[in-house]
């Protein structure tokens, strides 16, 4: 694989590659909607409007892409560490609860200008302290992150839904969901903005969160690239035994890039509880977690990438909710499956079509190099 | 009144515990022979919709089986595409298969069938029925046919075949050729290459196996458990089947005993759902998510080496590169 590597060049292998593997997915995508006897160029056909084409249809895939940012980055925080957080999914529940937390405790008592940072910290916070156990659990015990931060999604899941049924739930509600915050502990909408300046705005679930979390990815881009902290943590992803010879503490570097992954995870809840549901609901993740690998493997682990790709799922997810509405028989795990393929292609099979490249490359324009 | 509780506790028991045992048990064949397998879960559940798609359809148990096999090999062969021969990321790879695979049932069986994903019920006949009908029913009064006939003997043939191939499993691999092979090619497979035996091979080998048991998990799903297809019926099974084969340390009979534990702990959930703890314990309602969710907090207790040491078939999760 490595030896491939060094006959690409950069433009192939960071920008022609991800969307060779993108096109193959998205191919294969529309031959399965071929063989459920449907036109895949009428889904685009409604599929793209519908992301794109209205004010409205711009809310809901923005938002989307706020949830996958978060996811993203959490991911590829975490890879940079040389660690597979598959945890997402748990960590944003925990997350969540942080910010029921403290919704429901100081959200009658205090502003919203008060209230709002300390809904983000909660949700950084909690995700932090529950990728912080498999972190160092990892580090100092050596079990293996990826099986236990899947083990932690199912125990965020169960502790939810106790804390949810014995403890959030308000008396005599039958709907398994805790009350609704007050109005501080909510992210204000975009719509809602906008109307105080008198411009008039569909609604959407579109909140001030998707400033947040370009502002996660400033800092993210910050943290690896130009701090020391975000150095040593790489070090230690990319060569441990010569990033401990060189001084760096790897188990540390372990609860750092976990912690701060799970701090982004977390704030997935910032948008979903906070901004949208304005209460702690069941399931509220829906598998953005996991959307999160391939939104990080789409974006090779870097913000900016990270962006394009979420924009590229929140288009899917807008869409294909769109393409369900209007073509009977079409269902919107259609895009799951093309997350699952995308996943697939870009991830497990990215250097497949490796040899092929080299190939080419090496006939028209390597030639010249010798 | 007593024997009616054990001897029905003892039977969900084994039913709960059948679909976990044959998923761990495809889970350590691959793992032995060092190819992560987290891909369980979507292996389970689109072997379930196979089945239930195509015994529904044709009305025949084999058939369902069959496509049930069939499905989870592909996928199993598709992971051995993607990590054995072109050395992709194996937990990448099973994430991509659990993600098709939720997505692809639901929009297949909207497609075929429009019941929201369901498939249309088995039919009662191509059903996997009881092998000794008489124990349907626990007898309050009757020990033997409580205990032993409606715990032991009451259930449909899968679930002996399951247990039967954990003694299999041993049994392949300690005392076979082929056995040892796979369980050497999972701690050092260069060794094995240089012994002259293709690395591939085996691994795909026991991809094959590995996919076959997921199918049979599967249809057992559909073709015992309940009556058609639902979307994510599996519901965390193929994790918890994962967990179960480290909580086995990766070994066919202790694997059999965590499948039991934690196949008892669901039934254990079941039947408490509702009822109050002593008042020594606070009174109160039994809380059935900690029964649930302590399959996953041992698994995690025991990986920490709080409780005995689990170590993985050391090659696990590398890719061979074959030495020039």
């Amino acid at each position: 694989m490595s030896a491939h590597a060094t006959v690409l060049p950069r433009w192939i292998d960071v920008g022609l590659l991800p969307l060779w593997n993108l096109a193959i997915a998205l191919a294969v995508t529309g031959l399965v909607v071929l063989a459920i006897g449907q036109s895949p160029l009428d889904a685009l056909a409604v599929l793209i409007p519908g992301a794109l084409g209205s004010v409205r249809g711009l809310g809901y895939t923005l938002y989307y892409t706020t949830t996958f940012i978060f996811a993203g980055l959490a991911v590829a925080v975490a890879s940079h560490g040389g660690l597979f957080n598959i945890g997402g999914e748990g960590q944003a529940t925990v997350g969540g609860l942080g910010v029921a937390l403290v919704g429901l405790w100081l959200g009658s008592a205090l502003p919203a200008w008060a209230m709002l940072p300390l809904v983000v910290l909660a949700a950084a916070l909690f995700g932090m302290a529950w990728a912080a156990i498999p972190a160092y659990l990892q580090a100092w015990r050596g079990s293996h992150i990826v099986i236990t931060t899947i083990m932690f999604n199912f125990l965020a899941a169960s502790l939810n839904v106790y804390l949810l049924v014995n403890w959030l739930r308000p008396k005599g509600s039958m709907a398994v969901e805790s009350a609704e915050f007050a109005a501080s502990a909510r992210m204000p909408a975009l719509h809602e903005l906008a109307a105080n300046f008198g411009v008039e705005l569909p609604s959407s679930p579109l909140n001030l969160s998707l400033i947040l979390a370009l502002g996660a990815c400033v800092f993210v881009q910050w943290f690896l690239w130009k701090s020391a902290a975000g150095y040593a943590v790489r070090a230690v992803g990319s060569a441990p035994r010569a990033a401990h010879y060189a001084g760096i503490k790897p188990r540390a570097q372990v609860l750092i890039a976990m912690g701060l992954s799970g701090a982004l995870a977390g704030m997935i809840a910032v948008n979903e509880i906070s901004g949208v549901q304005g209460k702690l609901t069941l399931d509220f993740v829906a598998g953005a977690g996991f959307t999160g690998i391939a939104v990080s493997l789409m974006g090779r682990n870097h913000p900016v990438g990270i962006i394009l790709a979420s924009l590229l799922f929140g288009v899917l997810y807008q869409g294909g909710v769109e393409v369900s509405f209007e073509l009977p028989g079409f269902s919107r795990e259609m895009v799951v499956t093309a997350q699952g393929l995308i996943v697939l292609f870009a991830g497990a099979m990215a250097t497949v079509s490796v040899p092929m490249f080299a190939k080419v490359y090496g006939k028209f324009g390597g030639a010249r190099h010798g | 009144m007593d024997e009616v509780l054990i001897g029905s506790v003892l039977a969900s028991t084994l039913r709960l515990t059948t679909p976990l045992l044959l998923c761990a048990l495809a889970g350590l064949v691959a793992e032995r022979s060092g190819v992560v397998d987290i891909g369980l879960e979507g292996k389970m559940l689109f072997a379930a919709f196979a089945a239930a798609a195509a015994a529904s359809v044709s009305q025949s148990t084999g058939l369902g089986l069959m496509a049930a096999i069939a499905v989870a090999c592909a996928l199993s062969l598709l992971h051995g595409f993607a990590c054995v021969t072109h050395r992709g990321d194996q937990v990448i790879s099973g994430v991509a298969i659990n993600m098709v695979a939720a997505g692809l049932t639901v929009v297949l069986g909207i497609a075929w069938f429009a019941q929201g994903g369901q498939t249309p019920p088995v039919d009662a006949s191509v059903r996997l029925t009881a092998l000794v009908p008489a124990y349907a029913e626990p007898l309050a009064g009757h020990w033997f046919d409580t205990v032993i006939g409606h715990g032991l003997l009451s259930h449909n043939i899968l679930v002996y075949v399951a247990f039967a191939l954990v003694g299999g499993m041993w049994f392949f691999l300690q005392r076979t050729k082929p056995g040892l092979r796979l369980r050497a090619v999972g701690e050092n497979p260069a060794m094995v290459d240089a012994a002259g035996v293709s690395v591939p091979l085996l691994r795909y080998g026991a991809l094959l196996i590995n996919g076959a048991l997921c199918g049979l998990a599967g249809s057992y799903l559909v073709l015992a458990q309940n009556a058609s297809f639902s979307a994510n019926m599996t519901a965390g099974r193929g994790f918890i089947a994962l967990a179960a084969m480290i909580f086995g340390k990766w070994k066919p009979l202790p694997t059999m005993f965590a499948c039991l534990l934690f196949g008892f702990l669901d039934a254990l959930a079941i039947r408490m759902q509702g009822v109050a703890l002593p008042a020594a314990l606070g009174g109160g309602e039994v809380p059935v998510q900690l029964i649930q969710a302590l399959p996953y907090l041992l698994t995690v207790i025991l990986l920490a080496g709080f409780i005995g040491q689990a170590l993985a078939p050391k090659a696990l999760g590398r890719p061979y590169v074959k030495e020039r």
